[in-house]
Parts: C-alpha cells; structure tokens; sequence
C-alpha cells in the first residue's frame, strides 16, 4: 500500500510549509505539514507520499544498510571462489 | 464490451484492442486491415498508408508541439513499414476562440517536420465547431509512402531475430504527464518526438536485414513487443537491464508508480533484426544524436508463446503484459 | 561514504544483494523445522514480491500468504455506491486518489459515472483539492479519503487547512482503515475459520510505510499475546529479502519478537505530529466493513461530532444508500484477503475477471494479490 519514495529536499519556503524536492531530476512541491519544521534542512532525503513529506530519512541507518550488503555480497563471492577452487580439486578428470 | 466507451478504450492496450476488434474489424474485415500493421501495404506492394488522429494536452510541451507530432506520428507509421513518406493530408477541427497565432505556430511546425521527411501535404480540410465541441484543436493526418523495402512484417518474426531499441524509452509519456496540470511538477525532461525515415533509411542503405519495426506510442514498449508476440507467435525474452530508461522518466515512473516499459512514445520504435545484422544495426543507430543508448534488449524463444517475458539479473522472470486501464498514478 | 539518492534506489534493488540474501535465506531454511507461511500484511509487498519475482528465489519450506493491505481492494460496494451517488449530484466535485475510480460498486465504477455525466476527478495529493475548490466556488468539493494509517495524515493536513483558511465547498467521505484491528481479526478471528488462520500465519511482514508514521509500536501486541513475530520491513526487494532472512533466523533461534528491518525510516514511535493530526480528526467507527472481511470492530476512522459540517456522510445522509450487499458468489477475495487461498484457486481468476473487467476488488488495484499475479504471472 501507499506508495512513497525517496526524494532530496532542494528549497524550503518555511513561510508556507512548503518544500521542494527532487527524485532524479524531476522536482516537485511537498507539503511539511507533518514534519515539525526545524526537522528538515536542505539536502536531506526525505520519504515522499501524496505531496507530503511523511518522514526524514536516516542517513545513517541507510549506509549502515548499505554495509551490511556489501558484506553479504562478499562472503557470498569468497564463498563461490572457494567452492570453485573445491570443484576444480575434486574433478575426477582433472589434468586431461 | 462495455455499453458505454472509457477513455481507457483509447489507452493503446488491452481495452483499445478490444473496440478495435469487436466494433471496427467486425464491420471493415478484410485481409489488408487484418495485418494490423503500422500502415497497410496496398498497391502490389508498392505503396504504404496510413491515418492518425492527435488530441494531445496540452498542445505545447517540452520537445514538441501537437504540429510536429501529426506529421511524425503518420510518417512514422509509414517509415516503419519500410516506405519512405511522400503525401500526406492534413484535416483540423478547430474549437471557436482557438487563438489564430498558436494555430501558425502549430503549422510552421508541421512544415519544418514536412522537410525532414521529404514529405509534402496534398490535401486538407478545416473544421471549427462551437466552443466545449473539442479540446482546442485537433488534427488528423494521413499519409502515403513509397515502399523502399518490401515485406517488413510484424507477421514472420522468429528464432534468428533479435529485438533492438532505438533510445532511451518512456520520455514523451513522462512529458506530458509532467505538463499535466494537477501533477504539478518540472523537470528538464523532453518528448522524444521526432521523424524516424532518416533512421529507418540509415539501415536500409546499409542492407540491415529488417524483419519488423514498430513505433513505441500509446502502450509503449511492452504494447509493441506484445502484440509482435501474438502475431508471430512466438515469446519474446527480454533482459529487464538492458532496456535504456534515463534518470528523468525513471524518477517521475517512481513519483507516479508507471512502468516506463508502459509510457507512450513518439520517437522510439522497436526493432527485430536478424542476429547476424544486430551489432551492424545498433551501431547504425548510435550515429543519431538521439540514439546512443540504442541497445540489443532480448531474444525470441519458444517457452510461452504469445507472452513477454522479463529477465533479472538475479535470475527471476516474469510476464511484462499489455498496459490495461487509464494511466493513472499509482498511489495506494 | 557519503548517500547519494541514487543508492537509495538502486543499492536497494541490486541483484547482488538479492542473490546474495536468497543464497542465506536458502541456508538457513535447511534448519528450520517446520514450513513457515509468512504474510505481507501490505498491498505495497505483495506488489514487489510478484514484480521481482521473490518466491521464485526462496526455498518451498518459505512461503508468502497475501494479506488485506490494500485500501484500494477491500473497499466494500456499499462505500463504492456511496461515492458514486455523491458524484451524481449536479453540483458536486468527487475527488479521489488513483485507482479507486476503477472500482467497481453495484452501479459501476466512478469511471463508469465520469462517462454518464459526473465530474470524477482523481488527484496526485488531497492538496489539489484545496486549488479545485478555488476555482470552482459554486460547486462542492468532496474528498473521497482512502488509505491506511500512511494516508490518513495527509486528509487531516486537508482538513486542517480547510478550516485554517476557512474553506466552505471542501466536504469529506472519510474511508480510512487501521493495519492492526485487521491483523488481529485474522488471527483471532472468532468465525469458523478460526483454525485454519491459527495454522496458517506464522510470521508477518510489517508495512513499509503505515510503519513510518505509526512506528512499530503498534505491533508489539502480536508477538506479545498472539505468539506470531512481526519485522517491519522496507518496499524495495532487498529490503523484503532481508526482512525474510531476519524472519527465519528468529525461527532458528526460537525467538517471537518485533523488529525492524527498514530502520532508514521506521522507529518506534513513528510520526508523532501526523499522529497528533489523525487524533484531532478522527474517531474509530465501531465497525468497518471491509470487502470480503465483513465488519471489523474499530478497523475504520470517522470525522470527529464536531466536524460534521465537513462530513459529506452526514450531509448526504437521505440519499445515500444504505444496507448490505453481497459479494460476487464466484469470486474469492475474501479468502484471499484473510491469507485462505492464492489467486489462481479462483476459478474466475483471468477469464471472466480481469483487470480490464474486474469482479473482485483484487484485481482492480494494481497491488491487489489477482492484479499482481495476473500481470506478472506466477513463473516458477
């Protein structure tokens, strides 16, 4: 349900609450009536719903993520490397 | 069929398919219309000919105007059968009040896309209807071409084609929804409008050997590929990676939840080559400015005939159908 | 290392990630001991799962139950038929979000009533209303407001600017509902079903973005007093994979909690501001009914007593209709909005309903579970 994306915050009008955001190229206005205002600066990513910005992004808890799978992807290579290694080893026709 | 007509009757999928099918090939039948090619092929072989009509809004947008498109929009039905365009007719219905300077701006554009195309119009008709009758203007415009390259086909697609992509997809359906009024948003993206015969005519001198072309309009990409799918019957496996979609539409398909794949298009159009041609075509096809993403994006297989299939990198796939429904943003 | 918006999008779809996490995921389900039927209570999860192909990656002891998650789908006719006699009356505006207007009710869709003649308009934000309403002062303006606890603020913030600038032709049809009522009614549901739910769900997928502004806070009761582990998980497929991933390992180590995978964005006690506009606003209803579900004590939000000047339900009241209605006697969305059975069970399932002619809800929203698997085919 309810589909909301990420998008970086490029100009604040705080007179009207109003943000404007950029989700790779194309801009648009958001509403910051959600958000208490001093929350959200420009440059922050922001998740964006229905012309809201519903919430600040984690910049932190994102990279963490990031991390994460960057480790997961690299133990998943060695694993490979090292079961191909263990194949070629066990290759009964080995040196024909 | 329904009783009453939705404007998703006119989407370009599944529900245009249907009136075409059930009202008009019912009472037209016959063996040239149904080959639901771009342009039907008459004459012996000789001539090709085709009819659009263009009620786009607004009529002025980022990349082009409802002029520019009229003429390409039939030249390129032309081009896409192998004919380069030669005659056209222009017919306009015009609401009362319509401002006489935006019309010459609409027709000087008509004129500048007539050049490129080596096409010239023969004949016209002029309409005005009282206000509320029309949205400002509409054109109809058909055309006939000279047939260069005999039997280009969507008909006879198989296992030695490849399907090749001219360019970035999706970029005028995500201009003129970003034109819209009630999205309210900007960005620098353009239409992609623009006359393909220059393409199409690159390839042919170079000898590509050509099975079929399709332009990419209302439906997109995955409404092309589908219906060659069906007609050739044959299953079309494409790598979802491989099909070029820039930043710009990617951000307003996020926005708006579309698939670009869906998006209509004015200058893209769909290619199957033989395979031994394919690299010779894309390279072909990089000398125009507007096409240096194009790129080979699947293959013909026989796992699930009639069906489109999408590929992952990560080794799942999935059907892409025909676009049904109103295009309409995806918001829950 | 700096976040590019990029990353947000692309690293979270990456197809490395994704096999590297069906790699664990397959693993690790050699420990389990018994199948674990995981539901993704979200229409949003359902969407991605079909479209990225996900349990084509999992081994045959995971499996997905769709859940209710999808305001679109189990909007019950009753709301539907209310929305189109609303949009039949000669001086109103209906305005809704998306694919509401393909919803069929007993008289049709409000696409079918934008063809006969009302003024149906669907908006990207509830704030255009605010501009319709504006250029348009003789006619009035009603808000057909759908959507989970995501969607909910967004009406308030509507509601909270109409009687800021003192608006007089901005009118409500409230049809917000709650995620945990309707958690909690399919696992203790008190009808003849209760076994089967009993068995089936072990595990939930909690909402990306209901989450965002409720924060997981409103989940602690499932692992707590129905022994059933929820992880809050994020939209994109990695997200989806590694929240499987943590789903399985709590099953390993023989652990029921609450936790959260899409931490970039969820806390605990989520969007406290949007929490206190839902509050000032709304009321629960007593009873909701949802389609397929029938009635669900406290799963729906109403305008507040004092806002009934707002409340198109309460102006309109003498021509809406009232009463209950069937449901089509082929189609099953029920049971696959209770996570009883998969779209293709349903023998009317891609013939005689499709999403160019839907007979169930499920196939009208592209999240619905018939939508998705029709679109995107169940590929093995």
């Amino acid at each position: 349900m309810c589909l909301s994306i990420p998008s970086k915050v490029v100009k604040i009008d705080k007179e009207n609450e109003v943000a404007t955001v950029d989700t790779m190229g194309v801009q648009r206005e958001a509403s910051l009536s959600l958000m208490s205002q001093e929350d959200i600066k420009i440059g922050d990513y922001v998740l964006l719903h229905i012309g809201f910005v519903m919430n600040k992004i984690d910049e932190a808890e994102a990279l963490d993520s990031l991390e994460i799978y960057k480790e997961i992807i690299d133990a998943m290579n060695e694993e490979d490397r090292q079961m191909a290694i263990l194949e070629a080893d066990e290759c009964p026709n080995r040196g024909e | 069929m329904n009783k009453t007509i939705s404007l998703a009757c006119g989407n370009g999928g599944e529900e245009n398919n249907e009136l075409i099918s059930k009202v008009f090939y019912k009472a037209f039948k016959n063996e040239i219309l149904e080959k639901s090619e771009d342009a039907a092929i008459i004459h012996n072989g000789k001539l090709a000919f085709s009819t659009d009509s263009f009620t786009v809004s607004p009529l002025f947008f980022a990349g082009a105007d409802i002029g520019k498109l009229a003429v390409c929009g039939t030249c390129n039905d032309l081009a896409m059968m192998g004919a380069k365009p030669k005659y056209l007719t222009c017919s306009v219905i015009i609401e009362e009040g319509f401002a006489t300077r935006e019309l010459d701006k609409i027709v000087r554009s008509m004129k500048k896309e007539l050049e490129i195309n080596g096409a010239i119009v023969v004949s016209g008709d002029t309409k005005v209807v009282p206000r509320g009758s029309v949205d400002k203007i509409f054109i109809n415009t058909s055309g006939i071409g000279e047939v260069i390259k005999k039997g280009i086909s969507s008909n006879n697609i198989s296992k030695d084609d490849i399907i090749i992509v001219n360019r970035d997809i999706g970029c005028h359906g995500a201009a003129i929804f970003v034109a819209r009024e009630g999205i309210e948003m900007t960005s620098s993206l353009k239409s992609d409008c623009e006359s393909l015969y220059p393409q199409v005519k690159a390839l042919l001198d170079a000898n590509i050997k050509i099975t079929a072309l399709r332009d990419a309009t209302r439906g997109g990409v995955s409404a092309v590929l589908n219906e060659w799918a069906s007609q050739s019957n044959i299953c079309i496996e494409v790598e979802e990676e491989s099909i070029p979609v820039s930043d710009e539409v990617k951000g307003i398909c996020e926005m708006l939840g579309f698939e670009a794949t869906a998006l209509a298009n004015e200058g893209t159009f769909v290619l199957a080559v033989k395979k031994e041609d394919a690299d010779k075509a894309v390279e072909i096809l990089k000398g125009f400015p507007s096409c240096l993403k194009a790129t080979t994006i699947g293959k013909i297989t026989d796992t699930h005939l009639k069906k489109v299939i999408l590929k992952s990198s990560w080794g799942t796939s999935r059907f892409l159908d025909t676009p049904s429904g109103e295009l309409l943003p995806r918001i829950c | 290392m700096g976040l590019e918006l990029k990353n947000l999008y692309d690293d979270f779809r990456d197809g490395n990630t994704i096999k590297a996490y069906a790699k664990i995921i397959k693993e690790d389900a050699k420990k389990l001991k018994n199948q674990i039927n995981i539901m993704e209570v979200c229409g949003g999860h359902t969407h991605t799962i079909m479209k990225y192909g996900l349990p084509q990656l999992l081994p045959s002891n995971i499996k997905f139950i769709h859940g209710p998650g999808c305001p679109v789908c189990i909007m019950p006719k009753e709301r539907i038929d209310h929305a189109y006699v609303l949009s039949m009356v000669e001086d109103v505006i209906l305005v809704t979000l998306g694919d509401m207007i393909k919803v069929p009710g007993s008289n049709g869709s409000l696409q079918d009533a934008r063809s006969r003649g009302s003024d149906v308009r669907f908006v990207y934000s509830p704030l255009e209303c605010l501009k319709i309403a504006n250029e348009n002062p003789t006619k009035k303006i009603i808000f057909f407001a759908i959507g989970f606890e995501t969607t909910t603020p967004m009406t308030a913030a509507l509601l909270d600017a109409v009687i800021k600038k003192d608006i007089k032709n901005i009118f409500f049809h409230i049809n917000h509902v709650t995620v945990p009522e309707v958690m909690r009614e399919l696992i203790d549901s008190r009808d003849e079903h209760v076994d089967s739910y009993n068995n089936k769900i072990d595990a939930f997928l909690g909402p990306s973005h209901v989450s965002v502004i409720s924060g997981s806070k409103i989940y602690e009761e499932f692992p707590r007093d129905y022994n059933r582990l929820v992880v809050v998980s994020g939209f994109e497929p990695v997200d989806v994979m590694q929240a499987i991933s943590m789903i399985v390992k709590q099953f390993i180590e023989g652990r029921c909690e609450l936790e959260i995978e899409y931490k970039r964005l969820v806390t605990y006690d989520g969007n406290l501001k949007a929490q206190e506009l839902i509050e000032r606003y709304f009321d629960k209803r007593d009873l909701f009914k949802w389609r397929g579900l029938g009635n669900i004590p406290k799963s729906g939000l109403k305008l507040k007593p004092e806002f009934k000047e707002y409340d198109a339900e309460i102006i309109y009241k003498d021509i809406l209709p009232i009463g209950e209605i069937e449901d089509h006697k082929l189609c099953i969305c029920g049971d696959i909005l209770r996570g009883m059975a998969n779209p293709p069970e349903c023998t009317i399932f891609g013939t005689a309903c499709k999403p160019t002619s839907p007979i169930g809800s499920c196939m009208v929203s592209s999240e619905g579970a018939c939508a998705a698997y029709y679109k995107y085919g169940n590929l093995r």
